[in-house]
């Protein structure tokens, strides 16, 4: 016996990136055939930035001032709807298992589903915030600032709050806990990406801070997925 | 001398305080079938984990032709696949959307062919675009167990309970497709509380009860 005649089991091309690739087309079909998880981030984000119009009344330069701030405040507190459920969902079906268990290093998958995440909720509150821009009468040049603010901070936030959801995944209340951990170490994210709309409104430059931000988003790039990888490994132990 | 495929070397296990089992040593060589009997919380699925990787034993350590899994981690993955408790299926995606996931995440990459063929060997030929929500217990097991249809190339099999919710004839199926397995010489490590499992005679296989 003992005449090893397995089939040979050659590694695919694409290597490691083949891996993460198949992640993110399974989050995107999923998120495809439950448009209601994407939806529910964009309307409580659509909703609390039109609150404060309504609440503040017609006071168009104190909206306008705080127009940026407002907007940003709503984009993080919509991104963490939906980052308790990134790995949680995973974790129940056990299919978080079998990406502990891949040839693909687990960093990588950890990217694909940030990936997924930002593509799923913060492209779509980039996309739509120069709508709501509206309500608060900044000028096009600020709103095309703001667009290209989230555009760069939102990855940021989906990237670290992996981070807090690879930490509290499996944990009870992780929802409120993951805000907890997650909400302050994104705090320089907001203060850069709403005062690069500042700037831009008081006609002063803000390739400062888009610098900051990319900056931010490449250090969250190359630290947020083997972090949360780590996570991952200790809470499924 | 050879050294055997799998070693586990002085394995300890405490959980939440408790010492499950310490002490466990274990060379199992290619081409073997090791089936892990016991009592439940016995600590059977706690050690098909640390055999995976995917639990730190308290002390000793667990050897891949000579390497600690934790040293080699993707290249032992490469040549592994686990089947846990859970079927590791998503609801929203069709059986075989659901076993191209998992086959991708493996490393394989099989055609749509390939898949269907799997599915239909397991006993589901036209539920391949049925969504998993869908189906039965059983046939959401059968999905699963579909992923070892295509893992052939793989040398280790880690099945927890894989018998579990299936009928006399998928069951069958299963127990011929362990035994082809381990005739290529593969190594197969499995529980099952089915005591009534007929396996052949000839299979060189090793019973570890804890």
């Amino acid at each position: 016996m003992n005449t090893l005649a397995l089939p040979v089991s050659e590694p695919h091309g694409a290597g490691a990136l083949h891996g993460m690739r198949c992640i993110v087309a399974r989050d995107l079909r999923i998120a495809l055939r439950r448009p209601a998880d994407s939806a529910a981030v964009l309307f409580f984000f659509v909703i609390v930035v039109s609150l404060f119009p309504l609440g503040i009344g017609p006071e168009p330069e104190l909206l306008r001032r705080m127009a940026p701030g407002i907007v940003w405040v709503a984009a993080l507190l919509a991104s963490m709807l939906s980052l308790a459920r990134l790995f949680a969902d995973d974790l129940s079906d056990g299919t978080l298992e079998q990406q502990l268990l891949s040839p693909t290093p687990l960093s990588l998958l950890v990217l694909g589903k940030a990936f997924a995440h930002w593509l799923c909720s913060g492209l779509p509150l980039a996309l739509v915030s120069p709508l709501l821009a509206l309500q608060f009468g900044l000028p096009s040049g600020a709103m095309g600032v703001l667009v290209v603010t989230l555009l760069l901070g939102t990855p940021v936030l989906s990237l670290v709050g992996a981070i807090g959801a690879a930490l509290t995944v499996g944990v009870r209340g992780a929802g409120v806990l993951l805000s907890l951990l997650v909400l302050p170490l994104v705090i320089p994210v907001l203060i850069f990406g709403a005062g690069a709309v500042d700037a831009s409104l008081v006609g002063a430059g803000v390739a400062g801070h888009f610098s900051l931000l990319g900056a931010m988003l490449v250090l969250a790039l190359a630290g947020a997925p083997p972090a949360a990888a780590a996570a991952l490994r200790i809470a499924l132990e | 001398m050879v050294t055997p495929a799998l070693q586990i070397c002085d394995l300890h296990c405490v959980r939440g305080g408790r010492r499950v089992f310490d002490g466990l040593s274990l060379d199992i060589p290619e081409g073997r079938l090791l089936r892990v009997s016991g009592a439940n919380g016995a600590g059977k699925t706690s050690l098909l984990r640390m055999i995976c990787g995917l639990l730190l034993p308290a002390r000793g350590e667990v050897l891949w032709r000579g390497q600690r899994i934790a040293a080699l981690r993707e290249d032992f993955h490469r040549q592994l696949i686990y089947l846990g408790h859970a079927a590791a299926l998503k609801d929203d995606l069709s059986a075989s959307e659901n076993l191209v996931a998992a086959a991708r995440l493996s490393g394989l990459d099989p055609g749509a062919a390939e898949v269907e063929a799997a599915l239909a060997s397991t006993g589901l030929r036209g539920h391949a675009h049925v969504p998993v929500r869908n189906l039965s217990q059983g046939q959401r097991r059968r999905v699963a167990l579909a992923r070892l249809v295509l893992g052939k190339a793989s040398a280790l099999w880690v099945l927890d309970e894989p018998f579990n919710a299936l009928d006399a004839a998928a069951s069958a199926w299963l127990l011929q497709l362990v035994s082809g397995q381990v005739r290529r010489g593969a190594i197969v490590v499995l529980t099952s509380h089915d005591a009534d499992l007929s396996w052949p005679d000839t299979l060189p296989q090793l019973e570890l009860a804890l």
